[in-house]
Formats: C-alpha cells, sequence, structure tokens
C-alpha cells in the first residue's frame, strides 16, 4: 500500500510544481530493487539494505561495543549499558517480574526500531520504519504474541480483560463490546503510529530543503528552520521507539495479569 | 461509488476534500495530547518527587489519545489511496 501511496504521491506533486518549486519530499519513500529488474518478492531492495544495516548496527553496538567488560566502562560500553538497564527497568515497572522473561524479545524491538529510526535521518538513507508493511509486520508479531500468552498462561481466564467485573452488571456488556473493539484496533494504531510519525517528519524536512533549493540567498530561514526540525526529529525518533516498546510492555502486562 | 457519470475527476475531488476534513481530526488530538501533559506537568510541579515515577503512565497516555488522532489520519489515507 505504502509503495503505491509514495508513486501516486509523486505524480501529483511532480505535475503541480513543476514550474515554481521542485520538491518531491514523497519520493525518499519510493521501494527501489537494488541490481535493477522488476521488483518482486524477492528482490533485494533499499528496505533490506537497511533493515541489514540497522541489525549490523545493533550488533555492533551491543556485542562488539560491549567486549572490552572494562570496569571504568568505555563510551561505547556505557550507551550498550544505559540501553539495557533502560529496558530492563521499563519491562520490570509495568509488565512486572514475570515480564522479565520476555525481556529480549523487547529489547530486539526497541534497538531495532530505534536504530531504524535514527539511520533513517541520515542524509540519501531510507527509512525502513516508514512503511506500514515493515511496522505492521512487527505490530501483528506482538498482538499474536500477546494472544497466544494470554491463553496459554490464563486458559480463558484470559477473557476476564473484556469483562470488567468492577463496573455495574448492565454497563458491562457494552464495556465489553468497546474493550473488544479497542483489543482488535491495537496492532492498527500500534503500527500507524511509528510509521506515521517516521513518514510525516521526514516528509516535513524535504519540503524545507524544497524551500531551500528554490529560495536563493534567503534560504538561510529555511536551513534555519531544517536545522530545528531535524533537532525535533532525533527527538520524535527515540521517543516513538520508547512509545512502541512501552505499549508492547503494556499488551504483555494485560497478558500476564488479566483481571481488571 | 453512485453515479459513474458524474466522471471519475468530481469523485476524486470529494476523496480528496473528504482526506483534508478528516485530517482536522488530529488537530483534537494535539489538544488531547497537551492536555495529557499539560496535566502531567501541574502535577509534577506540585510534586516533583513523585514525577519520575510518572513518566512511563504519561507516554502510555500519550500513546492512547494519540490513536484516535491516528485513525483520522488512517480515514485520510483510505480515501486518498484506496476508494
Amino acid at each position: 500500500m505504502t509503495q503505491s501511496l509514495t508513486r501516486k504521491g509523486n505524480k501529483a506533486v511532480s505535475a503541480e510544481t513543476e514550474s515554481a518549486f521542485n520538491i518531491h519530499p514523497m519520493d525518499q519513500f519510493v521501494v527501489k530493487p537494488l541490481f535493477g529488474g522488476e521488483l518482486a518478492w524477492y528482490s533485494v531492495t533499499n528496505v533490506t539494505l537497511w533493515m541489514g544495516i540497522s541489525v549490523v548496527a545493533v550488533i555492533a553496538l551491543l556485542v562488539i561495543g560491549t567486549r572490552g567488560r572494562a570496569v571504568v566502562p568505555s563510551r561505547s560500553q556505557s550507551i550498550a549499558e544505559i540501553i539495557y538497564g533502560f529496558v530492563h527497568k521499563m519491562v520490570e515497572d509495568i509488565a512486572g517480574k514475570e515480564g522479565l522473561r520476555y525481556f529480549p524479545y523487547i529489547m530486539t524491538l526497541f534497538m531495532f526500531i530505534v536504530l531504524a529510526n535514527l539511520l533513517g535521518l541520515l542524509p540519501k538513507s531510507f527509512t525502513t520504519t516508514s512503511h506500514i508493511a515493515v511496522t505492521a509486520t512487527m505490530a501483528l508479531a506482538v498482538f499474536v504474541f500477546v494472544t497466544l500468552l494470554g491463553f496459554v498462561k490464563n486458559g480463558t481466564k484470559f477473557l476476564s480483560l473484556f469483562w470488567i467485573s468492577s463496573a455495574p452488571l448492565p454497563l458491562r456488556p457494552i464495556l465489553a463490546l468497546i474493550e473488544i473493539i479497542s483489543y482488535f484496533v491495537r496492532p492498527i494504531s500500534h503500527s500507524i503510529r511509528l510509521a506515521g510519525n517516521m513518514m510525516a517528519g521526514h516528509a516535513v524536512i524535504k519540503v524545507f530543503a524544497g524551500f531551500a533549493g528554490a529560495m536563493g540567498f534567503g534560504a538561510v530561514f529555511p536551513i534555519v528552520g531544517i536545522m530545528a526540525v531535524y533537532g525535533l526529529e532525533m527527538l520524535v525518533t527515540v521517543i516513538q521507539a520508547y512509545v512502541f516498546t512501552i505499549l508492547t510492555c503494556v499488551y504483555l502486562n494485560d497478558a500476564l495479569h488479566p483481571a481488571h | 461509488m453512485a453515479d459513474v457519470s458524474m466522471g471519475p475527476d468530481l469523485i476524486q475531488m470529494g476523496a480528496y476534500i473528504g482526506a483534508g476534513l478528516a485530517c482536522t481530526g488530529m488537530g483534537g488530538a494535539a489538544i488531547g495530547v497537551g492536555h495529557v501533559v499539560g496535566n502531567y506537568l501541574s502535577g509534577a510541579l506540585r510534586n516533583p518527587s513523585a514525577a519520575a515515577g510518572q513518566t512511563a503512565t504519561m507516554f502510555i497516555g500519550i500513546a492512547f489519545s494519540e490513536a484516535l488522532g491516528i485513525f483520522s489520519f488512517l480515514v485520510a489515507l483510505l480515501l486518498m489511496f484506496a476508494v
């Protein structure tokens, strides 16, 4: 869907702005095969490349960075230790002690998303997390995992998540309906939040860059704007990765302790 | 699409207008997020020692109120590219 989105967006933009500006803010999200040829399910694209780079970056930071195991940590070791402690505390605070069994999965999610987001901020790079296909895969994996875990751990008691026993009895069926809807909407909002934030932020930077190209000496103002938006984007990338992970913890907590 | 004789251009115009209108829903999400953070901040300034423990709750609240803005964005996307 995202691919057709960018294609159509390009056409509309280029038709309107050919004369004055030369802004193609959605161009950066087009999926292209790296070695030419038709786009098929097996072709190696720029998405593959940048996902691979983020995985390599995670390994470089967490495995190679902590190889020294010094008592006084080096810079990369202390970054890795801070991130580890941060995510560990988050899982423990929200999902409880039992949630720590699933800490490796949540840590993997956080590291991959935060590095994919940050690498996407490099000029000429590709933001893999700006595609709904990518984020929906992660969100659906979380959704299926959490639902299965809830039924495996609690059996049919997991359904008490939808039957709120603290509410008055006539209200409970209505609340159950609302709870069920909000449960199944989770993967949608979970995935589109990340993809939408990444896509919008990067498109804004591109639009400002287009202004800078069209303004000559006045380009100072859009360039200052780009710097400000870029700083904001650095913040947003980390916060969105944090929000994705913290919601995973909340869903995990629901599966482990379903009683309201 | 009810009446094909209206022409695809008119239908597309309607879809684009609808997409633009759907985006006003995001303003509501902005108000909601501002409300959550503002109340968090006013609570945190009254009792700064309790603030650190509630940051995660604040982010969960932001995420939930932002989700409703995401639905309006989703409606806009569907109108632009799926209808």
